[in-house]
């Protein structure tokens, strides 16, 4: 086994990944909302920059990148890891938040003259949170560090739910928050019991360290409940679609793209790289379980919705719980492991590019039209074909059709679980898609008539050229080579017991 | 039973008892009154677990700060009408039995927690002399890992930048409503006058000391902070306006000369967040002060809320 | 019994105590104080977890101790941010409630382990 905290070649720029938002944050606080926007802004090639000398560096090196904060070791000190999937994902963030900010500067940018206006100072530095407490999701290596990180993304996360100002995002703001702090401080409770078994949050020490303990067994359950609620698994849902589906469009496709995404690494972390050396009771199937419930549920409650944002807030719902069809599917050491682990990792990478799309191109159509409700569409795809390309796009990666990054997810996740012969996994995959395919073609279909349809005022069109090109990335994705699977795969924990249930 | 058990068995007793008071209390105020108590006691069993530097934390912020920002929560917000249905007894029964299973899971966890436990304090000694520190928690802290806290701080910054955006758009750079009442108590206001340097000195003496001694910035700048809003609730000074620049630069201080210090790592010691050996404990002592002067300024901006009122020009 | 195997049970009842309490109130200023307890609870933990760590001549283990102070630090940010978005609430619409418009059934979140 690796030394633990040995840093690696390239390491510190793990450290930079992190500390870029976070001095922007600081920068941006004491120079007010104008500066915060150029910051904000400015910040985002450089970061862009960071993840791909990150991605670089892992798939040169085939392993993952270490860097030993204060050169101190764990388990006294704290190591930050990447691995493939780690420096996957931190391309991801660094591509899809200056997307959404670059969206957003129509709504939020500083009026020349004006003094600073409360929703710049608040939404270019929120937004700077949201990509620093990612960073630190994606490479920490120490549980109590992700504990933090999982602190500043709700801080920031909140706010920005509710940053319009009207009085029902306030109500849903307060219960995101609430769910939110559930979920922390459960995660929380786990981790104090991890440490009063092994005397150390390190992953890569915890691992090493693992054994059968009733503080295990615990702690695997509790912080499992917590990292849940903060993913909006079902049936912990509820807090989801009032707070994405009120949130302004570009805080939407970040908190329905990336931010639930960020607590369902960490339950990756946990599983698959802490956790891996314990007989796992059947958890899996659980997990299976509730996401195949997610899928279904967040569906058909799709289907009903009048008001677009809402139905894609469900439709997130859904399709986050085909992402925990990675644990029984995942794990273990089987034939079909590898399919599973890949399919999942793809699903988050898809759904985070194709979701953010879709609520971008919301935004763009409740601009012109003036509202929101699918059924006085009629007509608007003549009106706005860029905007509801853009829409159809992501929707076809939503409903998994090929060619398309979902598509690919699926066709990998429904692999695995024929190989491994777990036909209710696959039953869910196909009823799961045929519900998508209903409520994507609810959305589609009163557009393409041919009726005349009054616009206010035209789509913008720098928000149709980003829409857009995140729904292209999430197509483009359905075409990955096997080269990016098996960055995916660089670092991934080669798991010590074979389960099957 | 030995007397420290007794002594044991009743604070644990009356903590629960406490805690059962704030969540059967039928009024807000009698429940953060209750939870305020709870707080003070919970410090006591801190004592018992021999961690005097958390006692000091959880009385300063857990209990009275946390109080003061709970009391004056349910002052402004006063009298509202019932907000939902009251829960049914499905739910209660469920959340009941939900609530005492995790309970039992945890009992049972803590109660099988391996002997002898894995214990991280000789390594933390040991690095302890490399610090010039005495106090082994300062040293985690700021030390070992000082990247947590100062990742905690930002958060701390967030978390303001959160609050003062709930504000309307008409308030914004604005100041936050007062603390006090408009006629203050005779009272409170001679007593402000003469604890509050009392207390400024006692926070700067706790910030010092909290290097070798129980103490350190956090406490410190508790309860500095806790001074300044006892000077604020006697009106004898007003929250600043959220626009003021020294007020931004003293929120950000804290945060950003520990980030700077961490930046320079690599120049003086070859890590990020390493100190120049032989010069640790002064770079400490210079980053725990700038820490002193945010967490004073943060705690009772975070009490006092959004700003309520137009900016003048 | 030690004075951590007391405390221990405790913290546990504690969690236990402050979890009902957070599914069950309806007010949200009642949620939080029962936020606030148990996340005294779980610190709790991390104390008992600090004490045993006690070795030879050192009576704690000092890191489950620095940890809690980080976690009380950022409960009470954590309150401050719930109280504000509770004030604006009542503000707006003279009641708080965490139900937005009154389309979603209001249900605590009863959850699965």
């Amino acid at each position: 086994m690796t030394a633990a905290g040995a840093t690696t070649q390239g390491g510190a720029l793990l450290m930079l990944a992190i500390l870029l938002p976070v001095a922007g944050i600081l920068v941006s606080f004491a120079f007010g909302g104008r500066a915060a926007e150029r910051i904000a802004l400015g910040s985002a090639p450089v970061a862009l920059v960071i993840a791909l000398a990150v991605l670089a560096e892992v798939v040169r090196a085939e392993r993952p990148i270490v860097y030993t904060v204060a050169a101190l070791s764990p388990p006294l000190g704290i190591a930050l890891r990447a691995d493939g999937v780690s420096a996957v994902m931190l391309l991801a963030s660094a591509l899809i938040v200056p997307a959404a900010g670059l969206y957003a500067r129509a709504g939020f940018a500083s009026r020349p003259g004006e003094g600073e206006s409360r929703k710049a100072f608040t939404f270019w530095i929120l937004l700077q949170g949201i990509s620093a407490a990612l960073a630190i999701i994606f490479v920490s290596g120490d549980l109590f560090n992700l504990y933090v990180a999982l602190e500043l993304l709700t801080f920031a996360a909140v706010p920005l739910a509710c940053v319009e100002g009207r009085a029902e995002t306030f109500a849903a703001a307060l219960r995101y928050l609430l769910f939110a702090l559930f979920g922390s401080i459960f995660y929380l409770l786990g981790a104090a019991l991890l440490y009063g078994a092994f005397g150390t949050l390190d992953i890569a020490l915890l691992a090493e360290r693992m054994r059968s303990l009733p503080a295990v067994t615990a702690a695997a359950a509790l912080m499992t409940a917590g990292l849940l609620a903060k993913t909006a698994l079902f049936p912990l849902h509820l807090w989801l679609p009032p707070a994405h589906a009120n949130a302004p469009a570009p805080a939407s496709a970040i908190l329905s793209g990336l931010v639930v995404k960020g607590s369902f690494f960490l339950t990756l972390r946990l599983w698959f790289y802490v956790l891996p050396a314990l007989p796992v009771f059947g958890f899996d199937a659980i997990l299976g379980a509730l996401g195949s419930a997610a899928v279904v549920f967040g569906s058909v409650l799709a289907l009903r919705q009048p008001r677009l944002k809402l139905l894609i807030a469900y439709s997130t719902i859904a399709q986050i719980g085909y992402l925990f069809l990675i644990f029984p599917l995942g794990s273990g050491l089987h034939a079909w492991t590898a399919d599973g682990w890949n399919g999942g990792l793809m699903q988050v990478l898809a759904h985070a590019f194709a979701k953010a799309a879709m609520f971008l191109a919301a935004g763009l159509l409740y601009e012109s039209l003036g509202h929101d409700k699918i059924a006085k569409f009629s007509g608007a795809a003549r009106a706005m074909p860029v905007t509801f390309l853009a829409l159809g796009l992501g929707g076809l990666s939503l409903v998994g059709l090929p060619p398309s990054g979902g598509f690919a997810a699926k066709w990998l996740l429904l692999r695995a679980s024929v190989a491994s012969g777990q036909w209710l996994w696959a039953l869910v995959l196909l009823v799961g898609g045929l519900l998508a395919a209903g409520y994507v073609y609810r959305i589609l279909a009163p557009a393409l008539s041919s009726d005349p349809v009054a616009l206010k005022a035209p789509p913008r069109r720098t928000g149709e050229v980003i829409a857009l090109t995140l729904a292209v990335v999430a197509v483009a994705l359905g075409f990955a080579p096997d080269s990016f699977f098996q960055v995916l795969d660089i670092g991934r924990p080669v798991l010590l017991t074979a389960v099957s249930p | 039973m030995t007397l420290f058990e007794a002594l044991d068995f009743s604070l644990a007793a009356i903590v629960l008892g406490l805690a059962a008071r704030t969540i059967s209390a039928r009024r807000v105020f009698g429940a953060v009154v209750a939870y305020v108590a709870y707080g003070l006691l919970l410090a006591i069993v801190w004592v018992r677990l021999y961690a005097p530097d958390v006692a000091l934390t959880e009385a300063a912020i857990g209990s009275g700060v946390t109080g003061v920002l709970l009391i004056s929560a349910s002052t402004r917000l006063g009298p509202l009408p019932a907000p939902d249905a009251p829960p049914g007894a499905a739910l209660k029964a469920g959340a009941a039995a939900l609530s005492a299973l995790v309970a039992g899971i945890v009992a049972a966890a803590v109660l099988y927690l391996p002997d002898p436990a894995p214990s991280l304090a000789p390594e933390a000694d040991a690095h302890l002399a490399e610090t010039g520190l005495g106090n082994a928690v300062t040293a985690v802290l700021i030390a070992y890992r000082s990247f947590d806290t100062m990742l905690e701080k930002v958060v701390l910054v967030l978390a303001v930048a959160g609050v003062w955006s709930v504000a309307p758009d008409r308030f914004w750079g604005g100041a936050p409503a007062p603390l006090g009442p408009a006629a203050p108590d005779a009272a409170l206001v001679f007593l402000a006058r003469v604890i509050a340097p009392i207390g400024a000195v006692i926070g700067v003496q706790m910030f010092w000391v909290g290097a070798d001694e129980p103490g350190g910035a956090f406490q410190g700048g508790a309860i500095l902070a806790a001074m300044w809003m006892i000077v604020m609730m006697a009106r004898l000074t007003e929250p600043p306006r959220i626009s003021s620049g020294w007020l931004r630069l003293a929120l950000i201080a804290g945060p950003g000369v520990f980030l700077l210090a961490g930046l320079a790592g690599p120049v003086m010691a070859g890590s990020f967040f390493a100190f120049p050996p032989g010069f640790t404990k002064p770079v400490i002592l210079f980053i725990e002060a700038f820490m002193v002067l945010s967490i004073a300024v943060t705690l009772p901006l975070l009490v006092a809320g959004p700003p309520n009122r137009e900016a003048r020009r | 019994m030690s004075a951590s195997t007391i405390a221990g049970l405790t913290a546990a009842v504690l969690v236990g105590l402050g979890l009902y309490a957070l599914i069950v109130n309806t007010d949200p200023l009642k949620k939080l104080l029962a936020f606030n307890l148990l996340g005294s609870g779980v610190f709790l933990v991390f104390g008992i977890v600090a004490r045993r760590g006690a070795v030879g001549a050192f009576p704690f283990d000092p890191i489950p101790q620095a940890m809690v102070i980080t976690g009380i630090v950022v409960a009470f940010a954590a309150s401050a941010l719930a109280v504000a978005l509770m004030l604006r609430l009542a503000k707006e619409s003279g009641r708080i409630t965490l139900d937005p418009e009154g389309e979603t059934k209001l249900d605590n979140g009863a959850e699965d382990a």
